[in-house]
């Protein structure tokens, strides 16, 4: 009996002290200075990339003995909002991407238009935040090509992908999924706009009709289903202002890492 | 090295400054960094509880695993499995599912694992990164620090009479049953802990920031050798959690011996810097150095 006792408030006294360790450890996380602190870290590797980056680096490019026979699809599978279903019911032949804000001339490109621009094909692996990786081949157009089309105005700093999905249910529209990236990943060859995948037509479930490829980011940079590029100088007026979908969720705007 | 002497008719107490203030120093902050480290890791880790070998590998490819730390349902509750290989064993209340808040909860490690507790990558990612910067510019420091004041040659480099099989496998049968050096003998390190040491530093640490980084699709156009060192993306991947439990295993022994060979002397030595000798009296030898 006595030793029952002793067990059960040895367990007890474990069982408490690693709640107050839990609860100790989540307040850390909580408080908001310290959080601040820690976002140095994520300063440090865009810093240190960007140097060492600093002659536009290729990403690896793969053959296609490399793909990976299944890739998987992630993120939104298939559009609910009545815009994009239209314009599937119309193989996106009314689809138009807008490229607007700080530029000089802003563009409505068909999938047509795009199509008809020089073309890139990359087989590269794509790597989600989660930890899975995939291999597939990408044919677009370079992201740089549209830019030079609408030509930068003064002040644009990042291109902010607009896309037609709402990852989350919302009544505000804080749902929509965005994404953005600065000028050096807008440049950078391998950042194309993509609309076709292992040699077909970009799947619904993959971003149809056109999805970025910021091959040195991880996978949620990579945005689906877009609509519109806006060309800013800040992106604090956007969403909660943090530059991304999952970026007002707590993820890393940098995720070269 | 400074030393004081007690009483000399009985066993003699010497104090040696063993522990240079910039090895303690960065000492702790190893233990800080690896703790934070561990726990977001496994935070990181819950995010997609498997391992693959190769350039890819996801959960869309049945069979692509070799390692899966996962749920499933079990009546009205649920049962954690961890499969190694063709081996599957259940692991519920630790491995793939655990109690969360008095909840059974589907997650690869236990909340009081990971940080946070609850599952959240993006912070578990943030607090990662954050320590990694903090554990490579603490690990620049020890190595120039060892080279510059001649730590490792004089205090981790063994001699090559102590790499003799004889010479190690009694090391080894003393360390087995207990028997720490004592004495003189006490004043350096064994030829055991200078083996694990120079491991831990100079490979399994090193692999750990290496492996790391090949997981970055940033450093892979910085660095794409990394990739075919490790044999691709998720063979880093991988390695990371194969070395970070290797770690894991080294801290394991080196509590156990801190705790068995003279906690508070040892301790105090890492702390202070001092480590108390018993020599045996009147072999208490004149001017140390």
């Amino acid at each position: 009996m006595s030793i029952d006792l002793t067990r059960r408030r040895f367990l007890i006294g474990g069982t408490l002290a690693s709640t107050s360790l839990l609860a100790g450890c989540d307040a850390l996380v909580e408080n908001k200075s310290i959080d601040n602190v820690l976002q140095a870290g994520e300063w440090l590797s865009l810093k240190a990339q960007r140097l060492l980056l600093s002659g536009q680096q290729l990403a690896r490019e793969y053959t296609e003995a490399d793909l990976s026979p299944v890739f998987k699809a992630n993120g939104t599978q298939l559009p609910e909002t009545d815009e994009y279903k239209r314009l599937m019911d119309g193989q996106f032949a009314d689809w138009r991407l807008i490229v607007d804000g700080r530029v000089r001339t802003p563009l409505s490109l068909s999938l047509a238009d795009l199509k008809a621009m020089p073309a890139r094909t990359q087989i590269t692996r794509h790597d989600c935040v989660e930890g899975w990786s995939a291999i597939g081949k990408w044919t677009g157009v370079q992201l740089g090509a549209v830019l030079e089309k609408a030509g930068l105005a003064p002040g644009a700093r990042y291109a902010v992908f607009h896309c037609a999905d709402d990852y989350e249910q919302s009544l505000d529209g804080s749902g929509r999924y965005y994404e953005s990236i600065d000028l050096v990943d807008a440049w950078h060859p391998q950042t194309i706009l993509s609309y076709s995948m292992n040699g077909r037509d970009l799947e619904i479930a993959h971003g149809a009709p056109l999805r970025l490829r910021v091959e040195r980011q991880l996978g949620y940079k990579h945005a689906k289903y877009l609509m519109r590029i806006e060309l800013v100088d800040s992106f604090a007026h956007i969403g909660s202002g943090r530059g991304g979908f999952w970026e007002d969720r707590g993820y890393q705007w940098y995720a070269g890492i | 090295m400074t030393q004081v002497a007690t009483s000399s008719d009985k066993p003699a107490r010497v104090k040696v400054y063993r522990h240079s203030l910039a090895v303690r120093i960065t000492h702790w902050l190893n233990v800080l960094c690896l703790t934070f480290l561990l726990m977001s890791g496994l935070q990181i880790f819950n995010a997609h509880p498997y391992l693959y070998w190769g350039e890819y590998g996801s959960d869309a490819l049945p069979d692509a695993s070799f390692v899966a730390i996962e749920a499933y349902a079990d009546g009205d509750s649920m049962k954690g499995v961890t499969r190694v290989g063709p081996i599957a064993m259940t692991t519920t209340g630790v491995l793939g599912a655990s109690y969360s808040g008095g909840e059974l909860t589907p997650r690869a490690f236990p909340a009081w694992l990971t940080i946070p507790s609850y599952q959240d990558l993006g912070t578990g990612r943030r607090w990662h990164f954050f320590f990694a910067w903090f554990f490579v510019i603490n690990g620049l420091v020890y190595l120039v620090y060892g080279l510059v004041s001649r730590h490792f040659r004089r205090d981790l480099l063994p001699a090559a009479e102590e790499l003799t099989p004889r010479h190690l496998g009694h090391e080894i049968a003393q360390h087995a049953r207990l028997r720490f050096p004592r004495g003189e003998a006490a004043r350096r390190y064994n030829s055991l802990q200078k083996l694990a040491y120079l491991g831990v530093g100079f490979v399994l640490l090193p692999l750990m920031v290496l492996t790391g980084l090949t997981m970055s699709p940033g450093f892979n156009a910085i660095f794409p050798w990394l990739l075919d060192l490790f044999g691709g993306r998720q063979s880093a991947r991988t390695l990371h959690f194969i070395v970070a439990a290797l770690t894991v295993g080294f801290v394991v022994i080196h509590l156990a011996m801190v705790l068995l060979s003279g906690v508070w002397n040892n301790l105090r030595s890492m702390i202070t810097g001092y480590y108390t000798l018993h020599l045996d009296g009147g072999r208490r030898t004149g001017d140390e150095h």
